[in-house]
């Protein structure tokens, strides 16, 4: 059968990895034509380090660059803001080649999965 | 990331509000083509009579970023001080043949593609450096995209104060709008920095979430 695989990554998971390693993961699962997705998601500061590595391996001919599909973060409490990490929600990331935003609402996204 | 980075990111705003810097550095932000270098050079032509760099329909005209310090706004008897940083645009893909469409010939495309991914991740490392964001959006262009989301997203985990620029309200299908109704937790000034449209307004909220 042919597809495009799709690795759906849990939350626990995710809580057990280091930033690094679970941006490494995505990026090397990416680059090899896969859709990643994320239970919980990535903080802010995972946003911009995937931007930032992602920036570092394009080559401008097989890869380049990610597509990522995330919902704003919501607010937080007044004690979990002050002291706990701001967690994203539900996070799609694939190749900019394959993956595709139709539509992005607060709640809603609708992306184009090419084959 | 280090211990004392992210002791700064998360309490930083409390130092901040016993020690009140007397210059802001303020970072302009967006994605290519939303007007950040039109914007930078409004700004300066109004308060220095100065230009910063060349804006172009092409994206990722600006691949360095640039930094004028010390512009002074003055506005209903209160000045403020300000560095400005205009960023190249953000991106998650940058794709050479993108380039090809504007007439580029393909080396050139290639140079201009690189020199773009350098680009943004210099506008990421200035993200450590700064004071407060402007963040400029395509009004006409849907706000919901991931690099818009990822910049508030920073802001609001370094505390920082952020005012999102909703640009281009000259162009018949402007919808700053919808900015306001994707980012409610924001302060939205629309305006357009080519033809100068509602840009005292912006000055005034920069004095009052800057100042």
């Amino acid at each position: 059968m042919e597809g495009v695989q799709m690795n759906l990554i849990s939350k626990d998971m995710l809580e057990k990895m280091p930033s690094m390693e679970k941006l490494r993961m995505i990026l090397d699962n990416v680059k090899e034509g896969k859709i990643v997705v994320l239970e919980s998601g990535l903080t802010p500061e995972e946003e911009t380090k995937l931007i930032e590595m992602t920036m570092l391996e394009i080559d401008h001919d097989k890869f380049i660059g990610i597509e990522v599909e995330s919902y704003p973060a919501r607010e937080k409490k007044f004690l979990s803001k002050l002291f706990g990490k701001k967690q994203g929600r539900l996070t799609v990331i694939g190749p900019a080649n394959r993956l595709k935003t139709l539509e992005k609402q607060e709640d809603v996204i609708k992306a184009l999965v090419q084959i | 990331m280090g211990l004392m980075l992210a002791l700064r990111r998360r309490f930083g705003f409390i130092l901040k509000l016993f020690f009140k810097k007397d210059k802001m550095r303020i970072g302009i932000y967006g994605p290519p083509n939303a007007g950040k270098t039109t914007l930078a050079n409004r700004i300066l032509r109004d308060w220095t009579g100065d230009i910063l760099g060349s804006p172009s329909d092409v994206p990722h005209e600006t691949r360095r970023a640039r930094l004028r310090e010390g512009v002074k706004i003055e506005v209903d008897g209160k000045s403020l001080t300000i560095d400005i940083v205009d960023t190249p645009g953000l991106a998650t893909k940058i794709d050479f043949q993108e380039f090809l469409k504007y007439g580029l010939e393909e080396e050139e495309a290639r140079r201009r593609a690189k020199e773009a991914t350098e680009g943004v991740i210099e506008a990421i490392k200035w993200l450590d450096d700064l004071d407060g964001v402007l963040l400029v959006m395509d009004a006409t262009e849907d706000p919901f995209t991931q690099v818009n989301v990822t910049i508030v997203g920073n802001m609001e985990a370094r505390k920082l104060p952020l005012l999102i620029v909703a640009n281009k309200i000259d162009l018949p299908n402007a919808s700053p709008a919808r900015i306001k109704s994707a980012f409610p937790q924001h302060p939205v000034v629309p305006i357009s920095a080519l033809k100068g449209i509602n840009i005292d307004s912006l000055y005034k909220a920069m004095a009052e979430r800057f100042g």
